[in-house]
């Protein structure tokens, strides 16, 4: 009672010390990055170090993160956690697809960001040749810590607003087309051995 | 001696009518094309009821590759792995398998187990398999051109570029 | 710049053929090879209605990314309202060409690819490899003994690894989705305690041919004597929340139940096998290392359904502690891998010394040591059945063919049989106790 007194009494000089504003934009962007889902895209390896951190020892859940929803339509972030193989690659691009906007793209571990060891024909090298990565984040399998750090990472940068700023600046995704005639082809013949 | 370095192998015994030879204290059967079928059932009936692998192997890049006991080399090479749990023991197949006709009759209807290795010898080799019921790829995407672990076939490595390197 | 992808891949020949396409022999051997079965068990199988016209059958596709399977396995169901009549796996989602990769390292680096195909039992892998090394180069019967039992006691903490994962994540498919955390929570004991010897949590290129990559640690004891501490208590837990439940039972009863004689046609090994009755366990009947050493029980199960595989692998954690127990007071001291300087780097110090320990180390890492030629097999046992590892090696320094025998990739054959008339929340159950990792199927 008696703080509504003196919110009343001092009038509108008051505001600074009696109300707390913020642009809807600020706040949108704040609780936008501290309750991100992720959608569960666990290949392989680095799969295992993914749940771990979400196990109770390093707690995603802490970071609002400890929901992976299995549908895309309800995920905020895809964490590609593992090799990309030729075969998964549309798969992956359709999951990615089906998210709603907005969408981040954690790329976990050396062969989703770049092939890793596996410089071969049948493992797509980085995973963003296909989908627009925000985040990336070495090792193999990167541990938790490291996950956490990038997941950190992407949680700043959202709540800074940079990647919507990038995203508005350069157009959306990575200027990608689907096209449903052609055809998985042959190999990729570049290069030695 | 026209065998060179296997004249270990020259009084080689013989099982169901195939040279058995004999690789790092395993039991290797050398067994030619058109008694596969037939050998494999008699091993069964010796107690091997198990096929525990599936395989093949592409020589190109071995063409003076000596088999041993006589028997012609030829690019392919399938291998196959038994076991018998009642004996403890373990014997491996080797089938030799030409270039210009890569068929081999499929264990299906005696080991059901010999299906998915089947097809993955399909799939990176390009040898099929009479009689198996889906002689399809397994590990690449249906309609993938080539057979990965041939020796002709490129590994696809892309050459890695370091930053601030030349070219 | 835009680029056209393809919105997916033609994948018309994985489709199942319509049932009235099939012949009753090609029923027949859906469920098994006609002669392996007789006419009348055959026939009993395959009636499952099979009366059921075309048009009330539904083919849906499970996969390849989805929460209940083990990493992204593709099935094919076709149901009759929640029934399951047939299904195919489809795999090759995660196929990283590593049997082509394997014949351009060096054995020595052999082990970081093949470590990487059963990610949750990696020491296993490079046991395997390292052991059919080993062979080929002769020096199989010099490894020194504590590097032997070095290898023993990794394996055996993988093996109670995988399977507390194995728990973790059976427990999260049938909805005790607590057990995840639970499981996750003993197993990074064990990753801790892989941490302070390999120096890495998971996929650790260990175990090398020769011997093992360093020595233990000083305090090594104490560490394991801390695992296997706290895990009897915490596994009575688990025994209380599952084991013992009614609703555990009902889900995990009769459910995917496999005879003997169908595991054995379809190569099935290891927990699966186990389960039918089967009492094969390769550390008893072929053993490897120093097994025939120690002693262990097999786990055997009668039913061949779903919860006897569980209960395998959950006393199969309580075996491997026993046979860790027995480690723990037989480790003998010396060498932790074979002094011969072709196959084993000099140690570091000695390199400042000598000039030969400088050019044998510099060989061994750029060029690699050669190998003499042949070929060999060596099957061991892995948390999901026999691993083996055939190498051909023309006698340079990276082998000619590495093929690795992964038992995931045969036991997922089993699938159809064990899903066969089912219902659809079975299939998850089903798949969850053959415990695939689709890392070592698709290789």
């Amino acid at each position: 009672m008696g703080l509504a007194q003196n919110v009343l009494d001092d009038g509108l000089g008051g505001i600074e010390h009696n109300f707390v504003t913020a642009r809807i934009e600020d706040l949108v962007k704040w609780a936008r990055s501290r309750s991100s889902w992720g959608a569960s895209f666990g290949l392989a390896c680095c799969a295992i170090e993914m749940m771990g951190t979400g196990a109770s020892h390093y707690d995603i859940s802490r970071f609002g993160m400890e929901v992976f929803r299995a549908s895309p339509r309800q995920a905020d972030i895809m964490i590609v956690a593992g090799r990309v193989s030729q075969k998964m690659a549309p798969v992956l691009r359709q999951v990615y697809d089906q998210m709603m906007e907005p969408k981040w793209v954690i790329s976990m571990g050396v062969c989703a960001s770049s092939g890793g060891m596996f410089n071969n024909y049948a493992i797509v090298q980085g995973v963003d040749q296909i989908v627009p990565v925000d985040v990336y984040a070495p090792g193999c399998p990167p541990t938790p810590e490291t996950l956490i750090h990038a997941i950190e990472t992407l949680h700043q940068l959202i709540e800074d607003g940079e990647i919507m700023r990038r995203r508005e600046a350069t157009g959306s995704g990575a200027g990608i087309e689907l096209s449903a005639e052609a055809p998985a082809t042959s190999p990729v013949v570049i290069g030695s051995k | 001696m026209s065998d060179g370095v296997e004249t270990a192998e020259q009084t080689v015994a013989t099982l169901h009518g195939c040279p058995l030879i004999d690789s790092h204290g395993q039991q290797v059967l050398l067994v030619p094309r058109e008694s596969y079928v037939s050998v494999v059932k008699s091993l069964l009936v010796d107690g091997y009821d198990m096929c525990i692998d599936l395989t093949g192997i592409d020589y190109l890049n071995m063409p003076h590759r000596k088999v041993g006991a006589g028997v012609q080399p030829e690019r392919f090479e399938v291998v196959v792995n038994l076991l018998s749990l009642t004996h403890r023991q373990r014997i491996r197949l080797r089938v030799q398998v030409p270039e210009s006709d890569a068929v081999l009759p499929s264990l299906f209807d005696i080991h059901p187990g010999t299906e998915a290795h089947e097809r993955e010898t399909y799939d990176m080799f390009g040898i099929t398999f009479d009689g198996h019921p889906d002689m399809t790829r397994i590990l690449m995407p249906e309609d993938w051109h080539g057979h990965p672990l041939r020796k002709d076939y490129d590994q696809g490595s892309i050459p890695v570029q370091f930053k601030g390197s030349h070219s | 710049m835009s680029t056209v992808i393809s919105a997916g891949t033609n994948e018309g020949g994985q489709e199942l053929r319509s049932r009235s396409e099939l012949t009753a022999k090609e029923l027949f051997r859906e469920v098994g090879s006609v002669l392996r079965l007789s006419e009348a068990e055959a026939a009993k199988l395959a009636e499952v209605q099979t009366e059921a016209p075309e048009d009330q059958t539904m083919i849906i596709n499970m996969g390849p990314q989805h929460p209940s399977t083990h990493g992204v396995l593709r099935l094919m169901l076709e149901l009759q309202g929640e029934t399951v009549l047939r299904c195919k796996p489809i795999i090759g989602y995660l196929h990283t060409g590593m049997e082509k990769t394997g014949e351009s390292l060096t054995y020595m680096q052999g082990g970081t690819n093949v470590t990487r195909m059963d990610y949750l039992s990696p020491l296993n892998n490079e046991l395997v490899f390292s052991l059919a090394v080993e062979k080929l180069l002769g020096i199989d019967g010099d490894i020194p003994e504590r590097a032997v039992w070095m290898r023993m006691l990794l394996s055996e903490l993988n093996r109670m690894s995988s399977h507390l994962l194995f728990l973790a994540t059976n427990g999260m498919d049938i909805g005790a989705v607590s057990m995840m955390l639970y499981g996750w929570r003993e197993r990074e004991e064990v990753l801790r305690f892989f941490q302070k010897v390999t120096g890495l949590r998971m996929n650790h290129n260990f175990i090398r041919p020769g011997g093992l990559a360093a020595d233990l640690p000083a305090g090594w004891r104490d560490d394991v004597l801390e695992i296997l501490e706290n895990l009897p208590s915490r596994l009575e837990e688990y025994d209380i929340l599952m084991t013992g439940q009614p609703i555990w039972r009902e889900r995990l009863q009769g459910v995917g139940a496999i005879t003997a004689r169908e595991a054995m046609a379809l190569g099935a090994t290891g927990p699966i096998l186990r389960s039918t009755g089967v009492p094969w366990d390769l550390r008893r009947e072929m053993p490897y290392l120093r097994y025939d050493d120690v002693e262990f029980d097999v786990i055997v199960g009668e039913h061949g359904d779903a919860y006897d595989r569980y209960a395998i692998r959950f006393n199969e954690i309580r075996e491997s502690m026993r046979i860790v127990y027995q480690i723990l007071d037989r480790m003998p001291s010396g060498d932790y891998r074979i002094q011969n300087k072709k196959v084993t780097p000099p140690p570091r110090a000695r390199i400042d010394e000598s000039m030969e320990a400088l050019i044998h180390h510099f060989k061994i890492f750029t060029e690699g040591f050669k190998v003499p030629e042949g070929e060999v097999y060596v099957g061991i046992e892995s948390p999901r059945g026999e691993i083996g590892c055939y190498i051909v090696s023309d006698g340079s320094s990276t082998p000619y063919r590495m093929h690795m025998r992964a038992p995931s990739f045969v036991n997922i054959q089993a699938l159809p049989h064990m899903m066969r008339g089912g219902l659809v929340a079975d299939a998850v159950a089903v798949i969850s106790s053959v415990d695939p990792v689709l890392g070592e199927v698709d290789r």
